[in-house]
């Protein structure tokens, strides 16, 4: 298993009230996210499981292109990753952090 | 957001499809809006201490969901697996939870929903996982003793196989869609240790008419046939949580009369088939293909479900 | 030890005890000439819907009857019976019924011992053995969930990698000391002793006991199982709580 961790400062904090959300589930091209509000300021985490090791720069680069859109500052991103790819790991981040900023419910 | 698109948004959660549901989803839409209460909940990060040792990703709910929420109202405790990490199969954490959920419905004398979605047992922790099972089946027949409800929902992907299907048969009643399957072992582990002429495995017709939900709701191993909607299983949960609670003596010795006449009425039967036949269904090789609406009228022409048996 | 030596010593004064196409049930005497009740399975025989209904059946004679007994539930048997009609006419519902059976007589007064002297696996295993109050094993009896073989097919890892991991962690690998250390078996009997004078100790112990479910619990002090009576527990208190 590899544990990755990338700290940003995004450009502002994330809206909404809720203290966290989920998306996703563990299982063969999936991952789940769990995010959670509790970092400072703009202050923006991303922890990462998994097993398929080697790919550091990827997710690096998934990672700060998902910050740079979003903005989601004060939050924790803590991923249980089942060999997704990339472009799955970007949809639920957004997943996410929409789920986390609510959109009306 | 208004009270007409918040309408629509349930309306939307309860025509979903329980078989593509992941559990979270079901879970939030079987019960009334904002009435959920996680238990142990995935920030607790309570994952399994030994997937680690076979490299395997952990879940942060180790694939268990369970809590307390109100479905039509009516407070319930509530559990549901994820059929699709790990088969939603039996470990350490995701069985614990289930056993602590049930010795509390026990002492609180709240009624229980249980959302199956599991291949059986986790092999990675086999011992940890057998047992739970045990435990989980005392702490559910403990509580029914004690006049607790105790409801299974049969829908998932992973079907509900070894101990589960076990726990299922513990539970009050049971409620299974047509992509249900219960059964001990899997078609797989038959084939394997027996020969594809005991059972093809990849004969997806024959896996249906043995363990699949209509043949379940036929032979009387579940009570209400469901169509795959959150709307259907809904109803159905709310259906048997007003039904007969107690397990007592006469209970056993009335399940015993009813398996015993089933072993005289079809213990010869080769196929699901000769049984459908023997039930009077004129047209067996027809069931497979009917429509929910067609099956459900044809399964309360055809079968009595008896109450006060399991 | 056979069926017979264990027969003769738990029941030195004899029994009437019998075995049918590989199913037990009959009577002996406690150490004080009370009853004790004898059901189970030997030969190595697999537990299919027949075999759950008869044994059922006895339960629910014992049931029925004028005393108090214990139900000593003797286990040498194989898996549950893997076959196209066993599933069909609901294997799960029958193994289910004997395992309800067993713990209502329990809760009803005739408390439930396991005796482990052979073979047991999985639905078998879960349905007799497991569904007793307290569970007892001899030396030499062989639980399992999965055999490795098919452990090692359905995970795809080599069994040679499968049989080193299983020496740091009893969590998975077949066998009465991993069982016991998960809390499954409360103890293993000494055949050199009277098993009469054995079953009598636990029986006397057992009847003293509040009746809770500890098995997790002995699986934590025995380090086989860490966290399942914390997370059980916990649950439990915070549905209290949310009450």
């Amino acid at each position: 298993m590899e544990h990755l961790n990338y700290k940003h400062t995004a450009r502002a904090r994330a809206t909404g009230e809720k203290k966290q959300a989920l998306v996703g589930v563990v299982a063969s091209g999936n991952l789940e996210v769990l995010v959670e509000r509790v970092l400072p300021g703009n202050e923006c985490e991303i922890e990462i499981r998994t097993a398929a090791e080697g790919f550091g720069e990827v997710w690096k680069e998934v990672v700060a292109d998902f910050v740079g859109r979003r903005s989601p500052g004060g939050l924790k991103f803590s991923i249980n990753d089942g060999g997704a790819r990339p472009d799955t790991v970007a949809l639920r981040l957004a997943q996410a952090a929409r789920a986390l900023e609510g959109d009306g419910t | 957001m208004s009270a007409a698109s918040a309408a629509t948004r349930i309306d939307d959660a309860l025509a979903q499809s329980w078989y593509e549901a992941s559990a979270r989803q079901r879970v939030d839409a079987l019960l009334d809006r904002g009435s959920f209460v996680e238990f142990i909940g995935p920030e607790r990060r309570e994952t399994s201490p030994h997937l680690p040792l076979f490299d395997l990703p952990e879940q942060f709910d180790d694939g268990m969901i369970v809590g307390r929420g109100r479905i039509d109202g009516a407070s319930i405790l509530i559990a549901a697996q994820e059929g699709r990490f790990m088969g939603g199969a039996f470990g350490e954490v995701h069985g614990a939870k289930l056993t602590g959920l049930l010795r509390a419905a026990r002492e609180l004398r709240t009624p229980v929903v249980i959302a199956f979605d599991t291949g059986g047992v986790r092999l990675q922790e086999a011992n940890a996982g057998e047992m739970a099972i045990a435990e989980i089946m005392r702490a559910l027949l403990e509580a029914r003793l004690a006049a607790v409800n105790v409801i299974g929902l049969v829908g998932g992907r992973a079907g509900c196989y070894g101990g589960g299907g076990l726990i299922a048969a513990c539970c009050s009643a049971l409620a299974v869609s047509e992509q249900g399957r219960i059964s001990v072992s899997g078609p797989e582990v038959i084939e394997t240790n027996r020969g594809v002429e005991e059972f093809d495995s990849k004969d997806r017709a024959l896996v249906w008419r043995t363990m699949g939900g209509k043949h379940r709701r036929l032979i009387g191993g579940a009570e209400i046939f469901v169509d795959d909607t959150v709307a259907s299983f809904r109803a159905a949960a709310i259906a048997l949580l007003a039904g007969a609670v107690t397990l007592t003596r006469a209970t056993l010795l009335a399940e015993q009369a009813r398996l015993e006449a089933r072993l005289d009425a079809f213990g010869d039967c080769a196929d699901a088939l000769d049984i459908w036949r023997r039930l009077g269904i004129a047209d067996a090789a027809s069931v497979p293909a009917m429509s929910y609406g067609e099956f459900d009228a044809l399964g309360a022409r055809i079968v009595e479900v008896i109450h006060d048996a399991r | 030890m056979t069926l017979a030596e264990i027969l003769a010593s738990l029941f030195p004064q004899g029994s009437s005890v019998v075995v049918e196409d590989g199913l037990i049930h009959g009577q002996g005497r406690r150490v004080d000439g009370s009853p004790l009740h004898v059901i189970g399975v030997c030969e190595r025989r697999a537990v299919g819907i027949d075999e759950a209904a008869k044994l059922a059946r006895h339960v629910l004679e014992i049931i029925a009857g004028e005393d108090n007994a214990p139900i000593l539930v003797l286990i040498d048997s194989d898996s549950q019976r893997m076959s196209k009609r066993d599933e069909m006419l609901g294997l799960n519902e029958f193994l289910a019924h004997l395992a309800k059976c067993l713990i209502l007589a329990d809760a009803l007064g005739h408390a439930t011992i396991g005796l482990l002297y052979g073979h047991t696996a999985a639905g078998a295993f879960i349905a007799t053995a497991l569904a007793t109050r307290t569970l007892l094993a001899l030396p030499g009896a062989e639980p399992v969930v999965m055999d490795l073989p098919s452990m090692a097919r359905v995970t795809k890892l080599p069994i040679e990698t499968l049989q080193a991991m299983a020496k740091t962690t009893p969590v998975f690998a077949p066998g009465l000391a991993n069982l016991a250390q998960t809390g499954a078996v409360a103890a293993t009997l000494d055949p050199q002793r009277s098993l009469a004078a054995q079953v009598e100790e636990i029986l006397v112990a057992s009847a003293r006991e509040a009746g809770k479910d500890e098995r997790d619990v002995i699986g934590k002090q025995r380090n086989g199982r860490p966290k399942a009576a914390d997370i059980a527990l916990h649950v439990q208190e915070l549905a209290r709580a949310s009450a």
